[in-house]
Formats: C-alpha cells, sequence, structure tokens
C-alpha cells in the first residue's frame, strides 16, 4: 500500500527536471518497453483537441432553451439526456444540469482536483486547474466572478458546486433577450464555456 | 489535518486569471503528452483513478506547491508506474528501457480502440451499496476529513467543511467509496449524497447570507444531527 515513508525520494526526482523533458522521457520509456503506443497518444489529444469541447455543451444548452421536453428531461436526468446526444463519456459518467434563474446563480468548482464534465466541455481551462480559484470560489464567489466581470445582485443567491465526487455539474445560463425564435445552431453560438461553468452570462446579442 | 490539495477557502491567493474563449485547449504542446500518456498508462488497468488522485495528493507538499498543473500529473504518475514495477528507478535514471518488452505489453492501449475507451468512461455507481441512511432534507453534520480506513489516506471531504451542519438536497445512489477504493481495499459502494451548506455555516465572513456551498458527500462523511 502507498504511503508517505521515503518521499523524500520520489522516483519522479530520478527524471529530468525541466517538465517537457520530463514527459518526453516518461513517454519514450513506456513506448520503448511497449505499454504505449504514440498513435495512442496523438488520437488522445485529437479527440481533446478537435472533437470534444464546450461546443458539445453549448449545443445542449441551447437544446435546453428551445426544446421543453429536453430540458425537464435535461433536469430530471442529465445523464440520459445528454447521452442521447452521443455525450457520454469519461469524466461524465454522472452528469447534473443546474439552472440559473433570476434569483439563483450556479457556480462549478472542484476545491480537491479539477474535477470537470469533459465530454461537455472538453478539458478545463488553466484558471478552473488554478489554486487562486480552487481556493477562493467556494469562500468569496462573488469577488470570484467579478474578476470575470459578472456582478450579481444581492437578491440572486450565489450556489457553489464543489464537485467531490464522480458527479459532474453543467450550468445551464439564462437565455438572454432578444433571442426569440432563434434555431438551437445559432443559439448555441452565443453560449460560453464560462457561461457553462458559472464564471460567465451568456450576454444578449449585439 | 490536510495535505495542500485540499486548497478550498484557503486565505492568501491572488486573482483568478480568466482566459479568452478562443485559447488553445492546451498552453503547451507537452501539457498535451503529459495528459495523454498519464490515460494511456491508466488504461493498463493497474490502478484506480481514486488511486491516482491520491497520487497527486500524496506528492511532496514542497513540490506539489510549485509544480505547475501537468508536472504533477507527470510526477504522480511516475511514481505510481515504479510503485507497481512497471519501471524501475534504474530505468529512470538512465532513461533507457532494462526489461522490454514490458509482460505487461499485451495491455496497451490501441490507437482504434481510443475512441471506445474515452466514450464509454468509468460510471461509479452501484446496484448495491450500504443502506440509505438520510432522506432528503434531513440535518447532518460532517465527520472530520480524515480517511477513517489509512492514516493519512484519500479522502472527499474537503477540510472546510469537516465539522460542519448542513442538509441533505439529493441522493445520487451507492457511489465507490474512495476512502477504501483508493488504497486497494474494494470498492466498497455506499449512498452519495449532495449536501447543502450555508455559506454562513463554512465562513466566519460569508458574502452574503442566502449563499450556498454544495458537497457531493459519502455517507461515512455523515452523522444524523
Amino acid at each position: 500500500m502507498p504511503h508517505d515513508a521515503h518521499n523524500h525520494d520520489q522516483p519522479h526526482s530520478l527524471l529530468p527536471s525541466d517538465p517537457a523533458l520530463r514527459v518526453k522521457a516518461l513517454e519514450t520509456l513506456l513506448v520503448d518497453k511497449g505499454l504505449v503506443d504514440p498513435a495512442t497518444l496523438d488520437e488522445i489529444i485529437d479527440t481533446y483537441q478537435t472533437k470534444i469541447g464546450p461546443q458539445n455543451g453549448a449545443e445542449v444548452v441551447a437544446r435546453a432553451w428551445s426544446d421543453d421536453a429536453f430540458r425537464d428531461l435535461l433536469f430530471k436526468d442529465a445523464t440520459a439526456a445528454v447521452s442521447q446526444m452521443g455525450f457520454y463519456g469519461r469524466q461524465g459518467e454522472h452528469i447534473v444540469a443546474v439552472e440559473n434563474t433570476d434569483r439563483v446563480h450556479n457556480l462549478v468548482v472542484c476545491t480537491l482536483c479539477s474535477c470537470y464534465p469533459w465530454p461537455l466541455l472538453g478539458i478545463p481551462p488553466g484558471w478552473y486547474k488554478s489554486d487562486a480559484y480552487r481556493a477562493r470560489a467556494v469562500r468569496e464567489p462573488r469577488k470570484v466572478l467579478a474578476e470575470f466581470g459578472v456582478a450579481l445582485p444581492d437578491r440572486v443567491a450565489v450556489k457553489v458546486w464543489d464537485s467531490t465526487a464522480e458527479i459532474r455539474y453543467l450550468v445551464v445560463p439564462q437565455r438572454p433577450a432578444g433571442t426569440e425564435g432563434w434555431d438551437v445552431k445559432d443559439l448555441a453560438k452565443l453560449i460560453t464555456r464560462d457561461a457553462m461553468i458559472g464564471t460567465g452570462l451568456v450576454a444578449a446579442p449585439s | 489535518m490536510s495535505r495542500l490539495h485540499d486548497m478550498g477557502g484557503r486565505f492568501g491567493d491572488g486573482p483568478v486569471v480568466p482566459e479568452p474563449a478562443d485559447g488553445p485547449v492546451f498552453a503547451e504542446e507537452w501539457h498535451a503528452r503529459a495528459l495523454a500518456v498519464t490515460l494511456a498508462a491508466g488504461s493498463l488497468g493497474l490502478w484506480t483513478l481514486d488511486a491516482s488522485r491520491h497520487s497527486r495528493e500524496r506528492l511532496l507538499p514542497a513540490d506539489y506547491a510549485v509544480f505547475s498543473y501537468y508536472e504533477k500529473w507527470i510526477s504522480a504518475l511516475c511514481n505510481m508506474l515504479v510503485e507497481h514495477d512497471v519501471v524501475s528507478r534504474t530505468e529512470l535514471r538512465s532513461g533507457a528501457a532494462a526489461q522490454k518488452p514490458s509482460p505487461l505489453q499485451d495491455r496497451r492501449l490501441a490507437p482504434e480502440k481510443v475512441s471506445r475507451v474515452l466514450s464509454s468512461g468509468g460510471p461509479t455507481e452501484r446496484e448495491r451499496g450500504a443502506d440509505v441512511r438520510f432522506a432528503v432534507g434531513a440535518a447532518v453534520r460532517t465527520r472530520s476529513g480524515q480517511n477513517q480506513n489509512v492514516n493519512g489516506g484519500h479522502s472527499r471531504l474537503p477540510a472546510y467543511a469537516a465539522g460542519k451542519s448542513g442538509r441533505i438536497l439529493r441522493c445520487y445512489g451507492a457511489h465507490v467509496f474512495p476512502d477504501a477504493n483508493a488504497h486497494g481495499m474494494g470498492e466498497a459502494p455506499e449512498p452519495l449524497y449532495c449536501v447543502a451548506f450555508a455559506a454562513s455555516t463554512l465562513w466566519a465572513h460569508a458574502e452574503n447570507p442566502d449563499d450556498e456551498v454544495m458537497l457531493d458527500l459519502w455517507q461515512s462523511y455523515l452523522d444524523p444531527m
């Protein structure tokens, strides 16, 4: 069982200290031992660079704004709802959607690591994984929101969701005025990654 | 006491620096490689997600504090590979494989299987677990944040929410218990709840009396009020 007895001598200290060389050294060793295929690494990277990202979540939110039956399912069983759209997968096995209203603003964080709904939003941005966000989002969410340019009136309660288990939260932002009659594709273009984490609002079309 | 990763509520950090929506997914090419190597090595099936989280938490506090995000990933991965005898210290020192191919080479993830593996994920809900003890709406108090099985072991109850009163908002069914699963003690599934805490019960200077923090907590972390 892993323990701390010799942690002054952690194996990683034998790798080069430069992080890029550190990764390269470990990759080379694992490839050499037949444990990792470089083509597999390329495939994983391509998946998260081009196929899975916030465009998926935006499609879900736009549909929820447009289709009442889907919206009902999304708030009842989000995993089933997003699975219908092909957005089930690693780090998104148990999805819960939370709704912003005139009285409630939701914000998602993972204080212990960096849990994030990958199939819907892709790989988390650097700030989501930063010490400052992890430390402060639970204690002073309104100050953090202000750093994103979001000012909430006192009558709006902030609900912060700390992703401490395998439930992954998706914020469904409020639909902006002036989008009546828009189709889902145009709506989806308005919906930002930050709005689905809760650090942003969806701006009305200019 | 906890470890450095358990930083919720901590004082002293600076502002959060937002990034443009159209910024790169990976700021550096090696970030992408670090993520991919970690996922590919994880697919060898030698450890659980809980164990890999714990391996990052077990980095030296001095390292954890200064390592960037993916440096933590790659360093913790390296430690796990040695702990599981997949890679030796000699190999790390020389940078060359002494034993090749590895006896585990049949487990190597093939490129054509990546899509299926990523889209099937690893659900943690189980049909059966410990009996449900709390109803929605019940008042509960959290226990200490320490792993009750292993001294200094993995736990998902943050220190800022230990010993605090909240109410059960939802029950998510039985989920694999990280405090056991991270330590090779089996999945030990038990009810997982979403517990709501008034910000004013967590913080001396809550920003607004109506604000709340929700945490997903296993039944073992909770006592009835």
